[in-house]
Formats: C-alpha cells, structure tokens, sequence
C-alpha cells in the first residue's frame, strides 16, 4: 500500500495557478495523480485544470476532501502556506519550494509540532508512488511500480537512483524527497522508518549529501530495528569544508558530518555503501539476494 | 553572506548592542581623519586599528595593532591598508598569499584604562540543525579559539536553546548572565546585551552572530569588541540594506560571475571540469571523477533550466582553468529534455571555437537516445555516454 501518497490520496496544489504550479499540476494530473483541485488566495470559485480553485486550504479541506498538498509557493509566502494547510488539517504537506528562510522555517517546524500532520521538503523533488500518485517535479515515466523504498535530500541523484533501480529490473514502491534545505519536515531516518514499516517496501535506498547528522540517526536507526537491505550513498566525498555546495544545507561544518564519517557509520550500522553512484542499483540487486 | 565587522557592528547598534566604536576607511588619509574624530570623542591617543576581511585570527597575522598615539596609528594604518593579511582562514592558512585588506576600522581602545581589569566573555548566537532552535552559545573562555575550549574543557562552553515561537524569555538571558558568573551591575549589563544581541540576530536574519571576545570591563561594562556576522542568503530579499553590504572582492571572482548567470559555481583544485543539473547529482559527479582517478575542478549546478545560453557561459567559465584537461556534462533530464541540452553543447562548442579538452557527454532521462544521437552525429570532438558507468569509464580512459 505504500506510503504517504497513494491512488486514494485526495491531492491539491497550493500555489496552482502560478506558473510552477500551473505546469506541475498538469503533469501531476497527466500522470494519473487525484489532483481534486487547488488553492490561491484570491481566485477561490475559479477553475484551473478543469479543478475547482479554493481562497483557503480550509475550504479545500472541507469541499473536496483535500489531505495532500503539494505546495509551489515562492519563497516569501511558502512558510505561511505550509502553516495554513497544517491548520486546515493536511496530513501529508509536500513542500517543493526553494529558498525558505531558516528562522521561517524555525517557526514552521515549531507550529507543525502541534498538528497531526507530516512535512516533507521544503527544497525537495516531491513524493512518488509509481503508478498510483506523483505529488512532485519529478520526471514519471522514469519510475516503475515495485518494492524498492528511495529516500533522499537531492533531485536529480534520485532520479538517478531511481533510473538504475528501474533497469535493474526493479521498481519503486515509494520515493521520498526529504529535501535539501537545513530545517526540513521529515528526516532521512523518519522517512527510513515509513518504509521500514511500509509491507510493499522490501529493500531500502538512503542517498544522503554532506552536512548534518541526518545519516547518521537514520543509520543507528537501521542498527537497531532494520528488517530490510539498505544501500547507502553519501554525495560529497570531494566537497571542501565551509563551502555550500548548492544546498543550502550541504555544508560540511565539523568533522562528523563529512561524506567520509557518514559513510562509516552507515558501513558500521549493516548498510550496504557504495562509493560509486553508479553501483547504487546493482549493489541493491545483490543486497536483496 | 558574510559581513565585515564593521558593518555587524553598525547593524548591532542599530539594536541598542554596545559595541567597540570606531569608524571604518579606505585610505590613510580618511583614516587618519577618523582617528583623529575618535581621539577628540575619547578623550585618549590610544586607538586599534583592524583589518576588515572575511576571516578570523586576523591579530595572528598584524592584522589588527594597537596605536599609543597618533604617529603610531598613522604607521599601522599605513601598513595594514593594502597589505596581504595571512590568517589561519585566509586562503592556504599562514603559508598562504592571504587576502588583501582594503578597508580598516580605527576603533577604540576599549580595554583602557586598566588592562588587567578586564575579562573576555565568548557568545555567539546560531541556529542549531538538530534541535532546529537557536542557540546561545557561551563561555567565560573569551578571546580563544571556541573550537579548542570545547574540545579541552567542554564543561566551559554552555548553551542556551531558545523557543522558536515564544521568542528570547526573561531566564534565558539571565541563565547566561549566571553562567558566566556575573553579578550587580555587570549581570544585569550581560541580560540587556544577550536580549539586544538577540533582537538583533533575529531582526537581521542572521545565520550566525559571534562575539569574541565579549568584553566586561572594569568598570562592570559589556561590549562587543569584534563581531562575526553571517546572514542568510534566502532571507536577503527583504534585507535590501544588508544585501547592499556585500562585498564581491572577498568572493572567487569567477564564482561571482558565474552566480550572475544564475549558475551555482564552486572553484576547486583539481583537473576535470563538470557541468550538471542538480547539486546533488553535481556534489556525485565530483565524487565519480574522484573515483575514475581525476581531481573536480569546480562543482556547478546548471539549475532546471539547462538552456543552450547557461550551457555556454559554464562551458566559458570552466574553460578558463588552465588545469582543467577533462570537462564532464552530466545532466539528468526529467522537466529537462536532454536532446535540447545536448543540441546547447554542440551550439555553445561551435561558437567558442577551439575548445582542446576532451569533453565527455552524459545524458540521461528525457529523449536521452535522441541526444545521443545528436552529440555522435555532431562531428565534435565530443564522447557520449549514457549510464554513470559508462561516463567514469570515459573520465578515467581520457585521463590516462
């Protein structure tokens, strides 16, 4: 049944009639998503994409029985949009944004705290479960339904993992975006654990960057209560210290958090590491045999 | 974005922080002037003068002296403007070429009258990944290297986390105030400078705002006697002000221009170039060059829109690195198709003409046989390569 987003998730775009939105609900809804409609202050009784526009999230909510949203606000107004949808009781917020100010984001990860609901991003690809629902700026036609979990900070690497898992001859059960960005909603080990626990999922694929401990909670993690194979790759080995390599959260501060100390503690932890980006869909393959 | 002390510090009075006054020049003769004002307002001839560059330790490297009166300031002043500072963070460490100083700050000299009745306070405020709180961070071991006073006496160095929503509270400011052992008026001096220096981090969207040394001086005030302060790039937006105090001659010149390509460029030692879209796949580029037995040059992100203008403009950059002997282009097309970025490589190679490297094309995703096709068809001296392997084949095959 996979997790976080699935056929029977009731999706809505916030942000769909701006131009990111716009384009990646249609792709959304091409690829078979339920897209039930989406949100933009303003434009409520609208219809974009033959979807109904909602003023509120609340009112998504209410009428077409929203809890997704995948959310194309730009920066200035994305912290705000992710608080909304939590208020208006979202269960699963997916925020694609770029460029969010940390201390917003402080306050989001705060306000959130108090709701039953789940962040994932902001900065990142989206979420996937192939052949039912893709909430996200993923390219779908490189995915394939299957039993492979994908968990990562990055975009692009992922589709690259996603690439080589397909023709390996596997598929994906879901793919999770966590985003790349300091404060984001799920980490690395809390969307390990969804899958962990997720009965579609049989095998694991953790793709980590320099910065941060993420890996290496997600790693002790997997030590302590991991049933499946798990392949990890850590981007980064040649990142000098100090710098900010692209994400805003990839930046190598003290020595813990290099590609070199995750990696042996992902090793440490029974993952299955690889060096080369290239392996990380044949390593899978004989991981699971 | 990092600032130079005088502009944190500007940005600290703005919010009511004590500070170490002083004015900031360009040239002797403004300096001079300036300290010459500064004389008249301390009443005193003893005067610092700092380097204002982007790193620390600059005292290591004379960069910053104290002036007993004016014919003294007058001879830093004149030997530290224009002089290439080598700290343990300038580029390449002591050993380094340093960084060249073009401005300086004449301050006080807030340590007189009595020396040795001072005592120097470390504090900094920054946002905590893990907690995802700020944090205060602080120590009576002022004036030193915090990275070594956490690793020898970890008991010495306290934080105080603050709620994201409720904001700096009463008892967090005294709970440093206490930490650092202070009473009367040096405690209560110690609260209002940790709430201000707060106000200040939040107000500013700073990343980081580090004080070291804090000074409390004899006669029980607090004042911040240098000031690293970095803000958030993604907050800059409604900092206009702040945003204007950027200073691109502390940045990688090539860096900056790339960045006004909307490239995302990291300049880097080694001797194969890449291009790709996506900083993850970009930082695993690097690593697979690294493993085909190269050395990255650069990381650069081409960002989502990987058009034939963008391609040629990173083709033009990397290429100015005379040690690069490889370029890699390694694009994943998804929103991206990558017969358009393959028909960008063949355009920008034609147009910058003589291009010696061997350069090696892989592209993935969206109609990727077509781009194939394109680069094999183009006559260019151009390899292509369609899965990862294939490319770090290609890398090491080049290189050998």
């Amino acid at each position: 049944m996979a997790v976080l987003v699935t056929k029977d998730s009731n999706v809505i775009v916030q942000g769909i009639t701006g131009k990111e939105g716009s384009f990646h609900a249609e792709q959304m809804i091409e690829y078979g998503t339920n897209v039930v409609g989406g949100v933009t202050p303003g434009k409520g009784g609208q219809t974009h994409l033959d979807r109904p526009v909602f003023n509120t999230v609340a009112e998504a909510v209410q009428q077409a029985g929203a809890d997704v949203s995948v959310i194309f606000v730009p920066p200035p107004f994305a912290a705000d949009a992710i608080m909304e949808a939590a208020a208006a009781g979202i269960k699963v917020i997916i925020c694609i944004t770029e460029g969010i100010p940390v201390q917003d984001m402080v306050k989001v990860r705060s306000y959130i705290n108090d709701y039953d609901t789940r962040l994932i991003g902001p900065n990142c690809p989206g979420v996937i479960t192939p052949g039912q629902a893709k909430c996200g700026i993923m390219p779908g036609f490189i995915h394939t339904p299957g039993k492979i979990g994908i968990v990562s900070r990055s975009g692009t690497l992922t589709y690259e993992a996603v690439d080589q898992v397909t023709k390996a001859g596997m598929g994906q059960s879901t793919c999770i975006g966590v985003g790349g960005d300091p404060i984001i909603g799920t980490t690395t080990k809390d969307a390990v654990e969804l899958l962990m626990n997720d009965p579609d999922t049989e095998g694991i694929i953790m793709i980590g960057e320099i910065g941060g401990t993420m890996e290496a909670d997600a790693a002790r993690y997997i030590k302590e209560h991991g049933t499946k194979p798990v392949v990890g790759f850590i981007a980064g080995q040649t990142a000098p210290k100090g710098r900010t390599m692209g994400h805003a959260g990839a930046i190598v501060g003290g020595h813990e958090d290099t590609a070199e100390a995750k990696m042996k503690i992902m090793e440490e932890c029974g993952i299955h590491v690889v060096k080369s980006p290239a392996d990380i869909g044949s390593t899978m393959v004989k991981a699971l045999n | 974005m990092n600032l130079h002390e005088y502009q944190g510090k500007s940005i600290l009075t703005k919010y009511g922080v004590p500070i170490q006054n002083g004015y900031a020049a360009d040239t002797v003769e403004e300096a001079m002037t300036k300290y010459d004002q500064l004389a008249k307002e301390t009443g005193s001839p003893f005067a610092v003068v700092k380097a204002q560059i982007h790193a620390g330790g600059r005292g290591k490297g004379g960069g910053v002296k104290l002036a007993k009166n004016r014919e003294e300031a007058k001879t830093h002043i004149s030997n530290i403007l224009g002089m290439q500072l080598k700290t343990p963070q300038t580029p390449g460490g002591m050993e380094g070429e340093g960084k060249q100083v073009n401005k300086i700050l004449v301050a006080e000299d807030a340590y007189a009258p009595d020396f040795d009745a001072n005592k120097e306070y470390y504090v900094s405020i920054l946002m905590d990944r893990e907690r995802k709180q700020n944090v205060i961070i602080h120590s009576t071991q002022g004036g030193m290297d915090i990275e070594a006073v956490a690793e020898e006496t970890p008991d010495l160095v306290h934080k105080t986390y603050i709620d994201p929503e409720l904001g700096m509270q009463g008892f967090n400011a005294r709970e440093v105030a206490f930490n650092l052992g202070l009473e009367g008026t040096a405690f209560k001096n110690m609260t209002k400078f940790i709430s201000k220096l707060y106000q200040a981090y939040l107000a500013a969207d700073a990343s980081l705002i580090e004080i070291n040394p804090c000074l409390h001086t004899g006669d029980d005030r607090i004042i911040a006697v240098d000031c690293k302060f970095s803000v958030d790039d993604n907050a800059l937006y409604r900092h206009k002000d702040i945003a204007e105090m950027r200073d691109t001659t502390e940045e990688d010149a090539t860096e900056v221009e790339a960045q006004s390509y909307g490239l995302n460029f990291v300049n880097l030692d080694g001797n194969v170039g890449c291009m790709v879209n996506g900083a993850g796949l970009a930082m695993a580029t690097m690593d697979i060059i690294k493993l085909s037995g190269g050395e990255p040059a650069n990381f650069l992100d081409v960002g989502g829109t990987a058009d034939a203008a963008r391609v040629e403009q990173a083709f033009r950059i990397i290429l100015r690195d005379d040690n690069v002997e490889a370029i890699l282009i390694n694009i994943f097309g998804g929103i991206v198709r990558c017969d358009r970025v393959a028909q960008g490589v063949v355009d920008a190679y034609k147009n910058i003409g003589d291009i010696k490297v061997p350069i090696i094309v892989r592209l993935q995703g969206t109609n990727a046989d077509i781009a194939k096709d394109l680069i094999d068809n183009s006559g260019l001296n151009v390899r292509s390569a369609i899965s990862l392997q294939d490319a770090a084949q290609e890398v090491q095959a080049v290189l050998a």
